[in-house]
């Protein structure tokens, strides 16, 4: 036996593991799980979260320019739910023995990133829409196999976020679909917003996956269920039609129906990696509102801890008189 | 492409680094504010189910807090929080051994039993 047959060959814990997740088990906080699993898993769930906060900023910011009440009301509902999400994400990832402190510290440095997505700018309410639409749709089609995902409270957050993601998905789209029956120039921002959003909306799905290694792991480990191409393609044949009924143009001149799927372009990913890499329109400012949104939030925690310190002090020498 | 190698889709909202990696503590931390378990019950005569946790400083907060992130749709007429330190649970390494008693008394199951054929109520 060689030292490479002799590395692969899994201890007992690690063979009943694998069983477990192959039988579609899922596993709970405590179970013994590979190191690399764990990790992976507070990674992915980390970043997660973050994205969910991050992504209240570009949304968050037309709250007070909302073209109507009944659209500010819609679109805060939406911003809180995005909170929500990253709540529950956060505790799912703590979980795993990582601290919420310390993965919030991990995004205010830069040394755990958000998606990518979220450092576009929205330049007009039409964006608005079109996230709902697209961007949220396409989080729905990464998010629905994770309800299926081989760590519980992943699955279980995973759930909630789903049921809250339809309505996101629907707004947007009704959104779009007023502006793109309006006036000549509110069908123009539909298109505009359109233009720029559908190529960074199919990027959400990641590389190819003959260019991801860290798909076959994650799938090994049902973490991931489906491939990052299998669920775009099932993105753009879910989402052309929705374009073409509201007489938008997909801005891809390569786009071709074959009979069963739409094919696309070749998506250019050099844009993304700039984006990636820290250069994107506002990744400076995201992290920035985010970290000044948490100092200047500071007074209020450190208020709440003061008054429960001292409620408890009074209750236990109330205790102690009785 | 090399560089494609450093991020896949991993989370909901699309492709990430996949080279962040954070130090884990198995044996967890204690953060700033408590963690409190939340359970709610989703309509009269059910009975209260775990819905997740939340930190918050004291009880009154959570409480709050628990509506706000757990029941922003109505999925609850009633809220209790527990404190995560005050929560006994059963260690899943002795799961087998703990739960093994119950494993060999089929006879607790109707189904253990033979009914004549043609007989009801049984
Ligand atoms: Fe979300
Ligand atoms: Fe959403």
């Amino acid at each position: 036996m060689d030292v490479a047959a002799v590395a692969q060959v899994e201890s007992p814990l690690e063979q009943q593991f694998q069983a477990l997740v192959d039988a579609d088990g899922r596993v709970e906080p405590r179970d013994w799980m590979p190191d690399g699993y764990r990790k992976t898993l507070v990674r992915q769930i980390a970043q997660h979260a973050h994205s969910e906060i991050i992504g209240m900023q570009p949304e968050g910011n037309w709250i007070t320019r909302a073209p109507s009440l009944r659209r500010k009301c819609i679109l805060v509902a939406k911003v809180q739910d995005e909170a929500g999400h990253g709540l529950y994400l956060y505790s799912a990832a703590e979980t795993l023995g990582v601290d919420r402190d310390e993965l919030l510290d991990l995004l205010h440095t830069g040394r755990q990133k958000y998606s990518t997505i979220f450092n576009y700018p929205t330049t007009s309410w039409a964006d608005v829409a079109a996230i709902g639409w697209l961007v949220d749709g396409a989080a729905i089609m990464n998010q629905v196999p994770l309800t299926r995902c081989s760590y519980g409270p992943y699955a279980r957050a995973m759930i909630r976020v789903c049921k809250e993601e339809s309505f996101h998905q629907r707004q947007g789209f009704e959104a779009m679909t007023v502006l793109a029956n309006g006036t000549p120039a509110q069908r123009q921002m539909a298109q505009d917003a359109l233009d720029r959003w559908w190529w960074p909306a199919l990027m959400m799905f990641g590389p190819s996956d003959t260019d991801s290694p860290n798909s076959a792991q994650s799938m090994t480990w049902g973490i991931k269920r489906f491939s990052n191409d299998e669920l775009r393609q099932r993105f753009v044949d879910a989402t052309v039609p929705q374009a073409e009924h509201l007489g938008l143009t997909v801005p891809d001149p390569d786009l071709t129906w074959n009979g069963e799927h739409y094919v696309s372009g070749e998506i250019d990913w050099t844009e993304f990696f700039t984006v990636m890499k820290g250069d994107g329109p506002c990744n400076r400012e995201r992290i920035a509102n985010r970290v000044a949104a948490h100092d200047e939030g500071a007074w209020v925690r450190e208020a709440a801890a003061a008054y429960a310190a001292k409620q408890q002090a009074r209750s236990a020498s109330q205790g102690v008189a009785a | 492409m090399t560089e494609t190698s450093s991020f896949t889709a991993e989370g909901g909202h699309g492709a990430v680094p996949t080279s962040c990696e954070v130090e884990v503590d198995e044996g967890g931390h204690a953060g700033a504010q408590p963690l409190w378990e939340v359970f709610v019950r989703s309509r009269r005569g059910l009975s209260h189910t775990h819905a997740g946790s939340l930190h918050a400083p004291d009880a009154h907060m959570a409480l709050r807090n628990a509506r706000d992130v757990y029941t922003r749709r109505q999925e609850g007429v009633s809220i209790w929080v527990v404190p995560a330190a005050a929560v006994v649970a059963s260690s899943p390494d002795e799961k087998d051994a703990f739960f093994d008693p119950a494993g060999d008394k089929a006879y607790r199951h109707p189904t253990f039993y033979d009914v004549p054929e043609g007989l009801t109520h049984l």
